[in-house]
């Protein structure tokens, strides 16, 4: 079992982090998976195969998206950012510039950590939806 | 450092693993209301207000010729539950004792999803928040203690939301000695009545401390709207040579978009 998410030896990292870790890990491997489903389906020629590589690659849409809600939920400051950039209409420099502007100062202005938030991360707990 | 002052505290960092994680398992089969409700946040500790989209007339405006409005917004409310843990107990855990004793924190838990819970269906009138069970225009179908007639009861709050065109699926939220009785309970046959209500409401049977009787409603979504500013994290107080005080803490708000989207049982 390897630990290349760990650029720090893992024994002196905290739990919190050591979790975090493994997440950024995760979701650097889903957007791969997109990226390599997505070039899978501009080759292929089967349609059913094809429909399959869609398929799966919805999957790791929905991995992927619940990947970044956690790390969200984690961290306040980016969760600011992301706010400021995604679903927005317009300049997506713009937006991601004025975003980061706005959450850094803020949480400087208010003491506030920017990574590593310390709730328990229990969260919404509803499984029908 | 966060205003949790967790890093004053001396305990070590298998100490807070060990109290987080109880406090997770504690806390996560209580909270009823999160089973059943939209959630929304954590928006961080300093988010203070849930906007409404709404306002409210100001009289008086200071200058000729112009009216003013104000935004009307739902303040967060703090929950806080404090509790401590002996320094001798969390000296064993770093020792690797098992069976730290930590009933104390398994209090506060229960207690501060309690209150949650209570302030989500019966509501809290000096906090603002109106409970789903206040807000519901349906006549309250009484439940009683004859558990036969449940899945009739269940099925005539069913109809009474579908009838007021609310979709399923729908979830059911039984305090704790109506969920007892129905856990107890096998119909002829010895069909778990569980199972039956589960089918009639095609949604999840909620064990719900702090909900008095219970509550048929949907889990389409948008109908029932709760806010974590911080959602719930131990924080640091104080301590001296026997103890360590802590506290379990949430900032949340509550509000109902669809009155009409959930039945009380009684």
């Amino acid at each position: 079992m390897g630990f290349d998410q760990y650029h720090e030896p893992p024994e002196e990292l905290p739990a919190q982090t050591r979790t975090f870790a493994r997440l950024c890990t995760s979701l650097t491997e889903e957007a791969e998976a997109i990226g390599w489903y997505e070039q899978r389906m501009a080759v292929e020629t089967d349609d059913e195969a094809r429909a399959i590589m869609h398929d799966a690659q919805g999957e790791e849409f929905k991995h992927f998206c619940m990947d970044l809600e956690f790390l969200l939920r984690r961290t306040p400051v980016w969760r600011e950012i992301a706010e400021g950039v995604l679903f927005q209409e317009g300049d997506i420099v713009e937006h991601g510039e004025d975003a980061e502007e706005e959450a850094t100062e803020g949480a400087a202005a208010r003491g506030a950590p920017l990574s590593g938030g310390e709730s328990l991360g229990i969260g919404g707990l509803r499984e029908v939806s | 450092m966060s205003h949790l002052l967790r890093e004053h505290a001396p305990i070590t960092e298998r100490g807070w693993e060990l109290l987080d994680s109880e406090a997770r398992e504690r806390l996560a089969p209580a909270l009823a209301a999160r089973k059943l409700i939209d959630f929304s946040g954590p928006h961080g500790w300093e988010h203070s207000a849930t906007s409404l989209g709404r306002v409210e007339g100001i009289f008086d405006p200071p200058g000729e010729g112009v009216s003013g409005v104000r935004r009307q917004v739902l303040a967060l409310v703090e929950l806080r539950a404090q509790f401590s843990v002996a320094r001798s107990e969390l000296a064993d855990a770093d020792r690797g004792a098992e069976d730290v004793d930590l009933d104390a924190l398994d209090a506060a838990a229960q207690a501060i999803a309690v209150a949650e819970n209570a302030a989500v269906f019966h509501g809290w009138k000096a906090a603002g928040i109106t409970g789903i069970l206040e807000a519901s225009p349906h006549d309250a179908i009484e439940f009683g203690e004859d558990c036969e007639r449940y899945p009739r009861h269940v099925a005539k709050a069913v109809e009474a939301l579908l009838s007021a065109g609310i979709e399923g699926p729908y979830g059911l939220a039984l305090g704790p000695e109506t969920h007892t009785r129905v856990l107890e309970t096998s119909e002829h046959g010895g069909y778990p009545l569980l199972e039956h209500l589960r089918e009639i409401a095609g949604g999840p049977l909620v064990w719900s401390p702090g909900v008095k009787g219970a509550a048929v409603l949907s889990l389409r979504g948008g109908d029932f709207l709760f806010e974590a500013g911080e959602d719930l994290s131990i924080g640091y107080e104080s301590h001296d040579a026997d103890a360590v005080q802590l506290y379990l803490e949430e900032s949340i708000s509550f509000r109902v978009a669809t009155p009409e989207a959930a039945v009380a049982l009684t």
